[in-house]
């Protein structure tokens, strides 16, 4: 951490004198620009968020992001412009760029973990089949969608659920055999439903969506999605 | 027009094939691994290599060129006055240094923002009019699509080389990478959600990590490219306006700031990459 920052001081420093050296010479280095059609050779990416350097520049820059945003889209179908409003989570997670210090990662869960909601009848429990049904759907909340045909949870976009479809991503770990390599406790059952519901509640900055949370599922929904990985009988577990 | 029908031919014959492809090797897979996804990437791509030859995008370069060099708009002039950043009327080599600073527009601008200027300032359309249809359809082509892939192909075979110096440029770039990791909407996605990390699928179809170099460079120097899925050629503009449709966020609006911040730190990042577009994809 405290490289890091020294690091960037120096390059700076070095970057200042550059400039200065540049303004020195005027005509020449006009001339030089000029000339120069070649291309720098691995030219450094500066991908690397500055909040480690200047956290005030950092929070500076997210506000004038979101003013630029604000002025670039307009409310579409059921998109409205009111999305690129972020809440803490949201915002906490794009400010670290999904990898926050441990101090930020616990106080993200917090705020979900009170978020989170679970049934009223207790119940988690639903039908496999339909929850398989909705992770192989992908429609919902975009302009394009209509917003009375029920959302998909997608889940095979980004992970292995069953031994039959094998068009599934990876940008979540394989679900083949959950339930049964966790086994049917209560307790997996509910973490299995909380994590579907709300997975900022369990994992800071995980790149799932919140789908009871968002508004993505219904609680019927969830119990469904639930079942396909916790119900003995689902492919899940076969 | 015959060459061009048989490529178009050739297009949907291939992309049966490919079709053809992946079904067969995905369902060849008897394991449980990857190597059903990585089997169909690597169809992907020798289909990609067979059609490197007979894009069907040439029909949208070869409109692009009659569009630049028509005499058009209230002025009816040509845009061969045009300065897209290597100076007036220069297109060769263009596409390399955008999104760039403009002191007649006092912006940074991406092609399609520049075309738009050019189109106001010399040929006299309003902003409105010069705007209008960014994205064609069966019925409805974009002679902005078309303008873009002729100016882009004017670049193929060039290094990317955004500088990026102007205080403009360093704020745009600065602003893009926020806006690339800025998560929102019900799905809490950004656009790092997949394109942050190596390696990653949708489903099975691969998604290039835009902040390593060597697949920032390979994913920007192959935009414009001709979509066999919408028989069209698309423009860069186009690809961040679906990806944030796919995003759950509203509509990007075309040519609109907040694109060519995201513009300017992508091509930024890609720079050094060879130009090989219009090029073609699924």
């Amino acid at each position: 951490m405290i490289n890091c920052t020294m690091m960037n001081k120096k390059v700076s420093g070095l970057l200042g004198t550059v400039f200065f050296s540049f303004s020195g010479i005027g005509l020449l280095a006009t001339t030089a620009i000029a000339a120069e059609t070649a291309v720098k050779p691995d030219i450094k990416m500066n991908t690397k968020m500055d909040a480690k350097t200047d956290p005030r520049k950092e929070t500076a820059l997210a506000k004038a992001a979101l003013e630029m945003m604000q002025a670039s889209f307009k409310t579409r179908g059921q998109a409205s412009v009111d999305r690129l409003q972020q809440d803490e989570t949201q915002a906490l997670c794009s400010q670290y760029q999904d990898n926050p210090p441990k101090a930020v990662r616990a106080r993200i869960e917090a705020i979900n973990q009170k978020l989170l909601k679970y049934p009223a009848d207790g119940k988690l429990l639903g039908d496999w089949k339909e929850g398989e049904k909705i992770a192989q759907s992908g429609v919902g909340k975009q302009f394009s969608d209509n917003p009375e045909t029920p959302a998909g949870g997608n889940c095979y976009a980004c992970h292995q659920l069953t031994k039959t479809e094998l068009s599934y991503g990876n940008i979540g770990p394989s679900l083949y055999n959950f339930g049964k390599v966790r086994g049917y406790s209560e307790a997996i059952l509910k973490y299995t439903y909380g994590k579907i519901s709300n997975s900022e509640a369990f994992s800071a900055c995980s790149n799932m969506p919140r789908f009871g949370h968002g508004g993505i599922l219904t609680e019927q929904q969830l119990k469904h999605v639930t079942a396909l990985l916790m119900d003995p009988e689902s492919p899940v577990n076969k | 027009m015959y060459k061009a029908m048989r490529t178009l031919i050739n297009a949907a014959t291939v992309s049966a094939l490919i079709t053809a492809a992946i079904v067969s090797s995905a369902f060849a897979q008897s394991s449980l691994s990857n190597q059903g996804g990585d089997q169909a990437i690597k169809e992907i791509e020798r289909y990609r290599q067979a059609l490197g030859d007979g894009n069907p995008a040439e029909l949208w370069e070869a409109r692009g060129e009659d569009i630049w060099k028509q005499k058009r708009g209230p002025n009816m002039v040509s845009l061969e006055k045009c300065d897209l950043g290597l100076g007036a009327g220069v297109v060769k080599g263009a596409y390399t240094v955008l999104p760039k600073f403009f002191s007649d527009s006092d912006k940074v601008e991406d092609l399609e923002s520049r075309l738009v200027t050019c189109m106001v300032i010399l040929q006299g359309f309003t902003y409105d009019q010069a705007k209008k249809n960014p994205f064609g359809g069966p019925d409805n082509k974009s002679d902005m699509e078309a303008l873009v892939a002729y100016i882009s192909g004017s670049s193929r075979g060039m290094k990317m080389n955004v500088t990026g110096n102007h205080p403009d440029e360093k704020k745009y770039y600065a602003l893009g990478r926020k806006i690339f990791f800025h998560r929102g909407g019900p799905h809490d996605f950004s656009c790092a959600s997949c394109h942050g990390a190596d390696g990653q699928r949708i489903r099975l179809q691969a998604l290039p990590n835009l902040l390593k170099q060597e697949t920032a460079r390979s994913a920007y120097t192959t935009w414009p490219a001709y979509r066999v899925s919408q028989g069209e050629t698309r423009s860069f503009q186009w690809r961040l306006f679906d990806c944030f449709r796919q995003q759950r966020f509203p509509e990007l609006e075309f040519t609109s700031d907040a694109s060519i911040a995201l513009t300017m730190f992508l091509a930024k990042n890609a720079n050094g990459g060879v130009m090989n577009a219009p090029a073609i994809k699924r």
